[in-house]
């Protein structure tokens, strides 16, 4: 699903952010990633999700090769990638249903079926009464939901979570994370980037941790691989 | 498709608020220029069919005691292939020709006029005309032939020069609203960098990101190059009406071109603010696929 080769990267000229990470993620796996602050945690999740390239190794997805793949198919495996993004990226002027539907209106997909899908999933994050709101006029954990539904609508392959529950309290951070678990349940393959220990105590899935640009692979909670 | 719902809503953020007014007033220059330089080449093609068909030959005023070769020449003529009518004037057309320059009192008799034959040539077959002048000459001492070429050719040369200048102008304003749009979209897709990279990395294709900004920009030129146009017509309509009021006045106002658009010449105008709404899609298009082309 998701192997890295001896993959470097850095910014532009600056430091090796990620040194020599390799690593196989089975499809259908669970894994948090854990590491301080600044420890490249994002970088890595961007690799994953195509935001950035690595200066050296190798990067496989789906088992193709990024560095090989022409452009034109590259979007058809975007959209099989889910991604909540640490700073939410919600677009301003769209209004929360809008926001979550763009996944599936870049898909194509036929307008009445975008809005029922959407209604739905709103309601389930708790949000049933914001459906028009701007993100602006959402708190950070309003706006974190909407991200998070908007990177599960189209029921991707595979679900990159940056810190998807740095702004919701205790009780809610677990509700998103059982929503992933679910999706995991049902085929999704699953990275979530987190700080937090005790959300990550409370499910029994390995974690990377990374640390001084290496990767580590640890076990989970309860003593689970995978 | 041009209503449909924009995820980067261009024309609420005031960067692309100028476009309207600066294709406004592109498509208000190059519609002034497009007219002129097709009312220069419609009086160029006038004056050339007027004068093509025909040929004048001048011979010297009758001096006493010397023969008229007058009849000679015009059977001459005649005889010639590729001239199909010869038609001498008579002293009272020639001294008609005359009447609005020298008043109505003067009379033939009191000017040694010279004498007048015009011919018409068959355009599709026409004489040599270098070779007819010869032997006119040597016929009659003093006669001329007259293809009006010299003169026309003079005009003709301006005319084109005009043409070609208006055209060279219609071609840079047509530059410089290609770089219009350019700076309006560059502009654009730095400030809603975000919603494209958000766009991209959730699998847009680019030309889904493209089409976001080129029905903008076709709006944004269509609405502008209509106000301008509408403008330039205004213009064109006052010209024409004062140019209009001129010719009648005058009795010799024949040889001014008509400074009127035929129905072609409306239509070609009314295609330039669809031309810019075109340059504009593309341009736009172009742009931001280019800029897409450079992320990962
Ligand atoms: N776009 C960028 N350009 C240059 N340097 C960057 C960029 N993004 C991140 N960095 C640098 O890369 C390093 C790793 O950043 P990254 O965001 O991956 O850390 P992180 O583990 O996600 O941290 P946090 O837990 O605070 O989110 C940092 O030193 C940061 O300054
Ligand atoms: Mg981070």
């Amino acid at each position: 699903m998701v192997r890295f080769e001896n993959v470097g990267m850095r910014y532009g000229s600056g430091p090796e952010i990620l040194r020599d990470i390799s690593m196989s993620l089975a499809p259908g796996s669970f894994h948090f990633l854990t590491g301080p602050s600044g420890a490249g945690k994002s970088s890595l999740l961007k690799l994953m999700y195509l935001a950035e390239r690595p200066s050296r190794g190798l990067v496989n997805l789906f088992g193709k090769d990024i560095a090989t793949l022409p452009r034109q198919e590259l979007p058809p495996l975007r959209r099989r990638i889910g991604v909540v993004f640490q700073d939410f990226r919600l677009i301003d002027h769209l209004s929360a249903v809008d926001n979550v539907s763009l996944p599936l209106r870049v898909a194509g997909l036929p307008e009445e079926e975008i809005r029922s899908h959407v209604t739905e999933l709103l309601r389930w994050v708790g949000l049933a009464d914001h459906l028009n709101a701007r993100p602006a006029t959402l708190s950070g954990g309003q706006q974190q939901r909407v991200a998070i539904a908007r990177a599960v609508i189209s029921r991707p392959s595979l679900l990159v979570a940056d810190e998807p529950t740095g702004n919701v309290d205790e009780d809610m951070g677990f509700r998103l994370l059982r929503l992933f678990d679910e999706l995991n349940r049902l085929g999704t393959t699953m990275v979530v980037a987190t700080h937090n220990e005790r959300l990550v105590a409370r499910f029994n899935h390995p974690r990377l941790h990374l640390e001084n640009g290496e990767l580590r692979l640890e076990r989970g909670a309860l003593g689970g691989t995978a | 498709m041009l209503r449909r719902r924009l995820d980067v809503p261009l024309d609420r953020d005031g960067s692309v608020r100028f476009v309207p007014w600066v294709i406004a007033l592109m498509v208000y220059l190059a519609a002034v220029m497009l007219a002129t330089g097709i009312v220069v080449s419609g009086a160029v093609s006038r004056w050339d069919r007027s004068l093509a068909g025909t040929l004048t030959v001048e011979l010297p005023p009758v001096k006493a005691g010397v023969a008229d070769g007058m009849d000679k020449v015009v059977a001459l003529l005649r005889a010639t292939p590729g001239i199909e009518k010869v038609e001498p004037l008579a002293a009272e057309q020639t001294s008609a020709l005359l009447r609005p320059w020298l008043g109505a009192e003067f009379s033939a008799a009191d000017l040694a006029l010279p004498r007048l034959i015009d011919v018409h040539i068959d355009p599709d077959a026409p004489p040599d005309t270098k070779a007819l002048a010869e032997e006119l000459a040597t016929m009659a001492p003093g006669a001329t032939l007259d293809d009006h070429h010299l003169w026309l050719d003079g005009l003709i040369r301006i005319a084109r020069t005009i043409e070609i200048v208006t055209a060279v102008i219609i071609l840079l304003i047509g530059g410089a609203a290609v770089l219009t749009i350019i700076f309006a979209t560059r502009t654009g897709l730095a400030i809603h960098h975000g919603v494209i990279q958000v766009l991209h990395l959730i699998g847009a294709r680019d030309g889904y990101i493209a089409a976001q900004f080129q029905w903008q920009a076709l709006m944004l030129a269509l609405r502008g190059g209509l106000v301008g146009i509408g403008l330039a017509a205004l213009t064109l309509f006052a010209i024409g009406h004062a140019a209009e009021a001129t010719r009648l006045q005058g009795s010799e106002g024949g040889l001014l071109p008509s400074v009127q658009l035929a129905l072609p010449g409306w239509i070609a105008l009314a295609l330039l603010p669809l031309l810019a709404g075109l340059i504009a899609l593309i341009t736009a298009r172009i742009t931001v696929l280019r800029a897409l082309a450079r992320m990962p």
